[in-house]
């Protein structure tokens, strides 16, 4: 069907274009140029929602961002689909499917609306009343019922097909809105020669002028002058327009968040298009023009489908050529609604009432409708509506001089336009730090100091009138170009409004018995709002917290002003009294992919490769994360299992040659005359004596005492240091080293250069290590006589250059091949080709860690979690003692660190051979210990070890070394398993094999 | 996010280039070893957590390296001036 509530002219739809859409699987018509919402109107649908926590029926309430009712999910497929969308915002094509939400089994009939009958059970804070016991209840069954019965769209199941872009900019003025104030301003800066970018949340620039049909500007009709303004802005190369862009934050130094909707109106977009943009723009000014909301009036049932701000109805008739209604009761307290009143009555809706709160109304907009014959009644309060599905009737009754009402007449209608006035848009001022001040004769907080560059222009700062929005824009806009402000344009047919309502309409009767919507889309009460201060809310945040107020992913948008006043009431304070909760960004919601932008999937974080990745990925390896490296955690031969691998690999390793990528491991060149000094006072261990060639173990603590890094460190030359960290700690340990020679000890002569990817590092370990490389290696001896363990030395290996060290991690005789990166391949191949000669294993780290273990070598962030000691690690007889400082070394003496009893390193022998206890499990003495008994300590490596024959683990243990000998229990998922406690070092106790 | 001048570079970066350092002018005992418990836990532990003006260190990780030293307000994050390591923080 096409839109039986269509006027036949005007409006800036394209009745030409027409374009089919299907809401809940019905199909209907609109046009080129409207919104869901506005086709949906056309339409005769009023009903668009159910509400979050009664499943009230809901339609429109506004025509905008703001709008709290109208939220539906739009998308055919699920890869694209997307819930919660404000009708009012999303764009028609041909095509568009759109779902309401938050109902079941049908928008019009919704079992859960009996939520509405037990309401009065259902009060401000009943959750954290009534779901309280028994304990653990709450998330097993409260919050999942809840969850169903109220809420919000549903989350696609499908991986979004869409991709999305990020996009930094810089401007000298930014524009926030491109309403009349707006587009003045950008006008006044672009002519002042400035980069200008103007930012506005809908398709069209305009604002309130793409629903201006009566005033004329600069002798022109409003809409010629906006198409005028925005040609002379479009043709200047140093602006910038950017429609359907949602300024949602405003952070410090005039930095400003920004959604782009870039395809999402499109029926085919490109497939090149992202979804949305996220624009973050820093700017040398800022203007705000981000205009007002008109506030809805607080009357029992006050959210009927066809009870709307009057504006709304208006703005639905003038920019989309639609009927809200046939026949309108207008509730107002605002001179605004009589325009509204006076248009929609010329559109042919029959206008039954307009009802005025206030004692007179006597601006030029109320004698412009009493001229027009539409019935006028002050002093008028709507006190209930009726309707299911959709308002028939307001109950009209006259208002006491007491704040209440008497008894309703019902006024048959199927539209109640309703205007509490206007509230300023200070969200964004607001977040930027602005201060905020109470105006009292606008009732409304309005910005006040500014808090960064910036200056709010037009009716976010209560200049409401369209000649004063355009000044005050103008002046705004000059004023951020340092020039003065033009003379102002002449504007006609467009009289000031005035007169404004806070808080509860007057009632008639007890106001506790009905329910008097403030917070449409949280659905809040003015019961509720009341019930809180009488349970001793006194702070508008904690009666917003327990209210959830303004709470709402429409920010409060419409409710804010309303709520506050009626706190204020019922606290006897006054508005400013009371305060203002803070506003929060996004000033609409905001997609977590827009956020992410490109960073998502192989490109959420970046892969480091070492440079014998690629060998390692054509002979089988499978990989693991370790940071953002890749490593080979095995090599599995067709055929073969995890186990099996490892098993072969391991045995490999031990009994003949095993060869590993080394490469992640950190590595640091520290240079300088005072390199030694500075090793010797960042770590535990002598470094100053240490011989050029020789190599040491180093353990590094952070100042608290505690185990941070290890690694070997091997001396050059008496002034040049090859220091190698653990793969995920080498960035960290450079920026503690930059940060102590650069402010600890600016004095010591010491430089630092990250060398981890300068060179590819493999790793020889085994009794035929030496043989393969024998043949290799020019220009150095590697006989055991004249390079023993624990020795780098630098020489060449195949033509290349190599720093060579004789090192160990797995207790055999073992070397490390450092060359340039871009021979690693090259020397991996030809070392590999001597290792075949003697029936060498290629090993990966799941054989490196059991390996390592089996010698009982800790690592860190496996055996240390920041709370270990070198003592702990039984790593004590490390410590130089001779030396009178070290990083961590006062701390060693705190009676903490020095006790009794601490956590030590043991061994663990599970009773069961084969049963592999889990990292992490629990270490307790008892088998079944009394409930609160704490741990003895936890499992921190555990693997089964093929040499072995047999499950073998470490741990740390209270008192551990003590217990050696003994035994205790470990809590697995299988029940609690004994342990015998020994030395953690479960092979070649002598060290025998280093040299074997 | 925040505009921070490097005051070795001598130019206002983004803070995405840089890394928080804690707060800044602790001096290191010069003798560890004769600081009683009570001065080293106040050493390693104890941050004045100041409401307001705040000096503190901040890296110019992504730029030239250099640590430096800031005063900047913990209400609005306003940094009002930055200076190099082993300068006295200026007065305001």
């Amino acid at each position: 069907m096409t839109g039986d509530n269509r006027v036949q002219s005007g409006g800036r739809i394209d009745r030409a274009k027409p374009i089919g859409f299907t809401f809940d699987g019905k199909k209907f018509t609109g046009f080129a140029g409207d919104t869901l919402a506005s086709a949906l109107l056309a339409n005769g649908v009023h009903l668009m929602g159910r509400s979050f926590k009664y499943h009230r029926p809901r339609g429109l309430l506004t025509m905008g961002s703001e709008e709290p009712n109208a939220l539906v999910g739009v998308g055919s497929q699920e890869s694209r689909f997307t819930p919660n969308l404000r009708a009012t915002q999303v764009e028609l094509y041909e095509g568009l499917t759109a779902v309401s939400q938050n109902n079941w089994p049908s928008l019009s009939l919704d079992f859960q609306a009996v939520n509405g009958l037990f309401s009065s059970f259902i009060p401000a804070g009943f959750y954290y009343k009534t779901f309280m016991h028994p304990k653990g209840a709450w998330e097993s069954l409260y919050e999942p019922l809840i969850r169903r019965a109220a809420g919000l769209g549903r989350a696609p199941k499908a991986r979004d097909a869409d991709h999305y872009a990020n996009l930094y900019a810089h401007c000298d003025v930014a524009i926030v809105g491109a309403g009349p104030a707006g587009l003045a301003a950008a006008l006044a800066a672009a002519r002042g020669g400035a980069r200008v970018m103007l930012f506005d949340e809908q398709a069209e620039l305009g604002g309130s002028l793409l629903a201006e049909s009566a005033a004329r500007i600069d002798g022109k009709p409003a809409a010629d002058w906006l198409a005028a303004t925005l040609a002379e802005l479009a043709a200047a190369p140093h602006v910038t327009l950017l429609p359907r862009t949602q300024i949602f934050g405003y952070y410090a130094q005039n930095f400003l968040a920004g959604l782009e909707r870039v395809s999402d109106h499109l029926a085919s977009p490109d497939p090149k298009l992202p979804r949305e943009r996220l624009w973050r723009v820093r700017a040398k000014r800022v203007v705000l023009a981000a205009g007002a909301h008109e506030r809805p009036l607080v009357f029992p049932d006050n959210d009927r489908p066809g009870i709307m701000l009057a504006d709304a109805a208006r703005g639905f008739l003038a920019r989309y050529g639609v009927t809200p209604g046939a026949r309108a009761v207008i509730a107002t307290a605002h001179d605004s609604a009589y325009r509204a009143a006076l248009e929609l009555a010329q559109a042919g809706v029959a206008i039954a009432l307009i009802a005025d709160l206030r004692p007179n109304a006597e601006g030029e907009w109320p004698e412009a409708a009493r001229k027009a014959g539409l019935r006028v009644e002050t002093g008028a309060a709507i006190v209930g509506t009726r309707g299911h599905l959709r308002v028939s009737h307001a109950l009209v009754a006259k208002r006491w001089a007491d704040g209440s009402a008497g008894r309703g007449e019902a006024i048959a209608c199927d539209l109640i336009a309703m205007s509490g006035g206007w509230t300023p848009s200070v969200h964004l001022f607001s977040q930027s730090r602005g201060k905020l001040a109470f105006d009292e004769t606008l009732q409304a907080f309005v910005p006040d100091v500014s808090a960064q560059a910036e200056r709010s222009a037009g009716a976010c700062r209560g200049a409401f009138a369209l000649s004063e929005a355009l000044a005050d824009g103008a002046a705004a806009g000059a004023a951020a170009v340092s020039a003065a402000a033009p003379a102002p344009v002449s504007v006609e047919g467009a009289p000031a409004a005035h007169g404004g309502f806070l808080g509860l309409s007057p009632p008639h009767g007890d106001p506790q018995k009905s329910k008097a919507f403030v917070d449409f889309q949280n659905d809040v009460t003015a019961r509720d709002v009341t019930l809180a201060t009488r349970e001793g809310m006194r702070s508008i945040e904690h009666i917003k917290r327990y209210t959830t107020t303004g709470m709402a992913t429409d920010q409060g948008k419409t409710s804010n002003m309303n709520a506050l006043a009626i706190a204020s009431q019922a606290l006897g304070k006054t508005i400013p009294q009371v305060g203002l909760t803070t506003f929060r960004l996004p000033y609409t919601p905001v997609t977590f992919a827009s956020i992410a932008g490109m960073s998502r999937r192989e490109l959420f974080d970046p892969v480091r490769q070492t440079p014998l990745h690629a060998w390692a990925a054509e002979n089988g390896a499978t990989f693991e994360e370790a940071g953002l490296w890749k490593r080979a955690s095995y090599f599995k031969r067709p055929g073969e299992d995890v186990k099996a691998a490892v098993a072969r690999e391991c045995l490999g390793t031990r009994e003949r040659a095993g060869m590993m990528d080394a490469s992640t491991l950190g590595k640091i060149e520290v240079v300088g005359p005072d390199a030694a000094e500075f090793l010797n006072r960042l770590y535990i261990n002598a470094f100053a004596k240490l011989g050029v060639g020789r190599c040491r173990y180093g353990l590094m603590l952070n100042e608290a005492g505690y185990v941070m890094d290890d690694g070997v460190i091997a001396r050059l030359a008496q002034d040049r240091f090859h220091v190698t960290t653990t793969s995920v700690g080498a960035a960290h340990v450079i920026t503690l080293m930059e940060d102590f020679a650069q402010t600890e000890w600016p004095d010591l002569k010491v430089w630092f250069t990250s060398t981890t990817e300068q060179w590819a590092t493999i790793a020889i370990n085994g009794p035929r290590a030496r043989q393969m490389l024998e043949p290799l290696v020019e220009g150095i001896d590697i006989s055991a006589a004249a390079m023993p363990h624990l020795s780098m030395r630098e020489g060449h290996i195949c033509g290349v250059p190599t720093r060579l060290a004789r090192v160990s991690f797995t207790g055999e005789l073992g070397f490390e091949v450092n060359v340039p990166a871009d021979y690693g391949r090259a020397i991996w191949e030809a070392i590999w080709a001597e290792g075949r000669k003697v029936d060498c294993v290629v090993y990966g780290l799941d054989v490196l860690l059991i390996l390592r273990a089996e010698k009982g070598f800790i690592v860190v962030g496996q055996e240390t979690d920041g709370t270990v000691t070198p003592d702990d690690l039984g790593l004590g007889k490390m410590i130089a003692q001779s030396k009178p400082d070290f990083v961590g070394k006062r701390s060693l003496a705190m009676p903490d660190l020095a006790r009794e009893g601490r956590k030590q390193l043991v061994g663990l022998l599970p009773d069961d051979s084969q049963f592999k206890l889990d990292e992490g499990a629990q270490v307790v003495d008892a088998i079944a210990p009394a409930i609160g008994t704490s741990a003895l300590g936890h499992v921190t490596s555990s693997y089964f070890s093929p040499t072995l024959g047999r499950t073998f683990a470490m741990a740390l243990v209270a008192g551990g070394r003590s217990r050696i000998g003994g035994t205790a229990y470990v809590t697995t998922m299988q029940g609690t398993a004994l342990v015998r406690i020994v030395e953690p070092i479960f092979y070649d106790k002598e060290g025998k094999r280093l040299d074997a | 996010m925040l505009l921070i001048r490097c005051p070795y570079c001598e130019m206002e970066r983004p803070e995405t280039e840089f890394r928080y350092g804690g707060e800044a002018h602790l001096v290191r005992p010069l003798h560890p070893a004769a600081a009683s418990d009570e001065e080293w836990s106040a050493f390693l532990y104890l941050r004045v957590n100041d409401k307001g003006l705040h000096a503190e260190r901040w890296r110019h990780a992504s730029g030239c390296g250099r640590y430096f030293n800031c005063l900047r307000d913990t209400i609005t994050d306003k940094i009002s001036v930055t200076y190099k390591s082993g300068e006295a923080p200026p007065s305001l």
